[in-house]
């Protein structure tokens, strides 16, 4: 056999072994948990038949001994000769340690390590021991299945590589494609046109199924998961279950490789500082297990992956004594700083080696890395703790880091593209006062953001660029907000653009040191644009900035919102009728008002109100909604009708509902969708069914309602 | 060691680079200017696809730039890392070069110069410095930033 050949095989059997053992991994914990379950048992016995198999064909007689031994003990559980307990579990565990850790040393060294088997192989030993008779050889009624055959049918591996070269190609012809719909359009070539429309199509498909080849499902991360968890569990004395949800969510590779070590840093944490041990969870009067839950979702393009535990909590307290014995916040700022803001400190660089907080509430320690590493990936996180229910970390990120949604600016003559993460809001400051809506202190420009400083920063200043002219006293200035770890700051640029799909592309290493850039990518005109690096834009802007800075900017924001937290909309819940729930997107709502019933007038049939100088439509929503051919009908009593106050261009609409129940922030997924005129779709909101209105089309049928009745007047 | 190199031009010092690494010649291409970019970098060229670096190599070895009507090319390098293009006065021919041709750059040559070549070809009429293109493609230490304009701190 040439050496080649050889080396060949040798590669194709680690791969394969590899991927055995992790499903065997899997499969040990499922077992565990469920040792009657035949089928499982049958799978990981397989694994080591076929681990044995194939190396005694390949002679490493080390690992060939081991899977043997470990057959022998799995056929005495098959049977029934020995009960399943946690010792089997461990030790076969253990030989997938081994087996692994001798995996690494023949692809090193091209041979097996004489010593790694020993210890592992003495407990197997031992335990086969203990049954009652061992038989000299396992009889295996396996022998003529081939376990991976479905498998390898079905896919085969690819270097990553190659779908780089791949992806590159197709951004190329993407690029090729619109040349060719751009001549197509000016020869007036019908037939040319048609042609590029077919390209144009089979182009986006193409490049839309070569980007899914780097997708992968983050259970490939989590697979690792119960195993740690149970490790890690059982050393503490601790009983923990882990609970995956959303396995399935893709995201690309290179994300999925680097939330490796975040999320497992994290579960760590609440094995080993989240979940209390059964004594006390059963004084506490929870269940003795504690639950770890993961769960991943898409959500407006990110992926959103969850880690909670049900465990004792943050205590904000503590974290606030040893915020302040650190010198990270003062007394005056820590009285000031809601809970939440107060839990956000665990994240702070320089909290995490307080040695007092390891013992007494445990987070904390290597956190400041968990987020530098997933801010690196353009990924944010959050923790949430409620005292003796738990803690939650929620984790943002981008899809793929290949392809990203940015938007488009212009400053100093150049093009930039900004991620779209780290975008909060534009503002646009029109007419005649905008420079002057600028303040300065000292030299530092600033903008009141619904009354809270926001620092600026002119782009054209900070990439030194040549200010393309002095704005003009009826010019507008556009305002980004961006996020970063200091808070949130506003980007000045000269025009805003559209927001598009960008192919990133990493810089070459002469450009390598600029912080403020982080790749470069193709137009569809062919030229290239920079990526702005935001958090490396944030530290340009305030590098002297203290943590207590950050930290006023952080509750300036959560003050501003009242979850800042979660990813949801903010819902109007009101009702119509007796009992139906209705809601509306807050951010179409103005101001919420009463009137008295006596208020309203009547243009034609349509009832009105005079509101802060005009008159101001009133739709009665439920007329609307749900017609039931009766014209409404204020009723002249004292009672006060609510109405919810909407403005489109400069006009007031007053949308009359029954009652005001609630703001609730939901993530607007919309369960059923258009179910009729005026709806956009219905929700679950505090489980109960809750329609969305469509105020747009709502207008316009208010309005045109108005027109009907004016003609009908006439 | 007999070897092929592309001999190109700046000012009237004639260059060569091994052919093996050159991907290929192009004519002047639109660029992207880099702002705070160390200023060899003339800006990033959109080559079918794949962005380059374009470095200018007058300005690497602090030469004055280019004369009037000099229009430049560029000479796309495969790097160990990536691959740069170097903006060069213009582009020459192919020639073989004999091992006994060659020389050790001589210690007296400027350090912008010798930090960029390993060798001297000795050829008939005059001498080809043979470019190291890695070394090349590093920016120059302690280079200042490239400030096209004074700050305007009116604003």
């Amino acid at each position: 056999m040439a050496a080649n050949d050889n080396n060949d095989i040798i590669q194709e059997f680690l791969a394969e072994t590899r991927e055995n053992m992790d499903q065997m991994e899997r499969d040990l914990m499922v077992w565990e948990k469920q040792p009657g379950d035949r089928e499982t048992l049958d799978r990981i016995f397989r694994a080591v038949h076929t681990l044995k198999g194939t190396c005694g064909f390949l002679s490493f007689s080390k690992l060939e001994g081991i899977a043997h031994q470990a057959e022998n003990l799995l056929s005495h559980v098959r049977e029934q000769k020995r009960a399943v307990d946690p010792k089997v579990v461990t030790v076969l565990l253990q030989v997938l340690d081994a087996v692994r850790r001798n995996l690494s040393k023949i692809e090193r060294t091209g041979s097996e390590d004489p010593q790694i088997f020993g210890s592992v192989l003495a407990e197997l030993q031992t335990l086969q021991s203990e049954t009652t008779e061992t038989p000299a050889n396992a009889v295996l009624e396996l022998e003529e299945e081939s376990p991976r055959a479905t498998a390898t049918e079905n896919s085969l591996r690819v270097e990553v590589g190659l779908l780089d070269r791949l992806m590159n190609l197709v951004g190329e012809l993407v690029l090729t494609r619109n040349q060719i719909s751009q001549i197509g359009i000016s020869e007036e070539n019908p037939s040319l046109t048609s042609a590029s429309q077919k390209l144009s199509h089979i182009t986006s498909e193409l490049q839309a199924s070569i980007m899914k080849t780097r997708l992968q499902p983050i259970g490939n991360v989590w697979s690792k998961f119960p195993r740690l968890v149970r490790d890690a569990a059982m050393a503490g004395g601790k009983k923990i279950r882990i609970e995956m949800t959303g396995q399935q969510t893709e995201l690309d590779k290179s994300i999925i490789e680097a939330i490796k070590d975040p999320l497992t840093h994290l579960i760590r944490n609440c094995i080993d500082h989240g979940i209390e041990i059964p004594e006390r969870r059963m004084a506490a009067g929870k269940p003795e297990e504690g639950v770890i839950r993961l769960k991943a979702f898409h959500e407006g393009g990110l992926v959103l992956v969850e880690i909670s535990d049900d465990g004792a909590g943050i205590r904000p307290e503590l974290i606030r004594e040893a915020a302040l014995r650190r010198g990270l916040i003062t007394t005056a700022k820590a009285d000031v700083m809601t809970d939440h803001d107060l839990i956000q400190l665990i994240f702070v660089p320089g909290f995490s080696t307080a040695r007092e907080v390891t013992m007494l509430s445990g987070r904390g320690v290597g956190m400041d890395v968990v987020k530098t590493n997933l801010e690196r990936i353009s990924g944010t996180i959050d923790v949430i703790s409620t005292l003796g229910e738990g803690t939650q970390f929620k984790i943002k990120l981008p899809l793929t880091l290949a392809i990203i949604p940015a938007l488009l600016v212009k400053s100093g003559g150049e093009r930039f593209a900004i991620p779209q993460l780290s975008l909060l809001e534009l503002i646009r400051l029109d007419g005649a006062k905008a420079e002057q809506k600028i303040e300065w202190i000292d030299d530092v420009p600033v903008y009141r953001l619904r009354g809270r400083l926001l620092p600026l920063v002119y782009l054209n200043e900070e990439l030194k660029l040549a200010k393309r002219h002095e704005p003009g006293p009826e010019e507008s200035v556009n305002i980004i907000v961006l996020e970063s770890h200091n808070g949130p700051f506003g980007l000045i640029v000269d025009e805003v653009r559209d927001t598009e799909e960008i192919v990133v592309k990493p810089l070459g290493r002469q450009l390598k040191s600029l912080s403020v850039f982080a790749g470069a990518t193709i137009m569809g005109d062919g030229g290239v644009v920079l990526i702005l690096d935001v958090m490396g834009l944030a530290q340009k802007v305030r590098p002297g900035e203290t943590v207590e800075q950050r930290q006023a900017q952080k509750r300036a924001r959560a003050e501003e919102a009242a979850t800042p937290v979660d990813t949801g909309e903010n819902l109007l819940l009101f009702q119509l009728g007796d009992s139906s729930r209705w809601a509306v997107e807050l951010s179409d709502v103005t101001r919420l008002e009463e009137f008295y019933a006596h208020e309203i007038e009547r243009a034609g049939t349509v009832p009105v109100v005079q509101y802060r100088g005009q008159i101001m439509l009133l739709m009665p929503l439920q007329q609307l909604l749900m017609p039931t051919g009766e014209r409404w009908q204020p009723e002249f009593s004292a009672d006060k009708l609510q109405v919810i106050v909407h403005s489109r261009n400069g006009v007031c609409y007053g949308l009359l509902v029954d009652r005001i129940i609630d703001i609730a922030r939901e993530p607007l997924v919309l369960q059923r969708q258009k179910s009729s005129v005026g709806v956009l779709g219905s929700i679950v909101i505090q489980r109960q069914v809750t329609q969305i209105i469509d105020i747009e089309t709502l207008v316009k049928l208010g309005t045109v309602a108005e027109e009907i009745d004016g003609i009908r007047k006439n | 060691m007999n070897k092929q190199v592309c001999t190109f031009n700046l000012g009237d010092t004639l260059f060569g680079v091994d052919v093996p690494v050159i991907q290929e010649v192009l004519r002047p291409q639109a660029m992207t200017r880099v702002p705070l970019a160390p200023s060899v970098v003339r800006g990033l060229i959109n080559l079918r696809g794949q962005i380059l670096t374009a470095i200018d190599l007058r300005e690497r070895l602090s030469m004055p730039p280019a004369p009037a009507g000099v229009e430049g090319m560029n000479l796309v390098v495969r790097l160990s890392e990536d691959t740069v293009s170097f903006l060069v006065d213009d582009v020459g021919e192919v020639l073989d070069l004999e091992a006994e041709q060659f020389e050790e750059t001589p210690p007296t040559l400027s350090k912008a110069l010798s930090e960029v070549t390993s060798g001297v070809y000795k050829l008939s009429d005059k001498l080809l410095l043979l470019l190291n293109v890695n070394a090349a493609a590093v920016p120059r230490e302690e280079e200042p930033n490239f400030i096209p304009q004074p700050l305007n701190s009116s604003l």
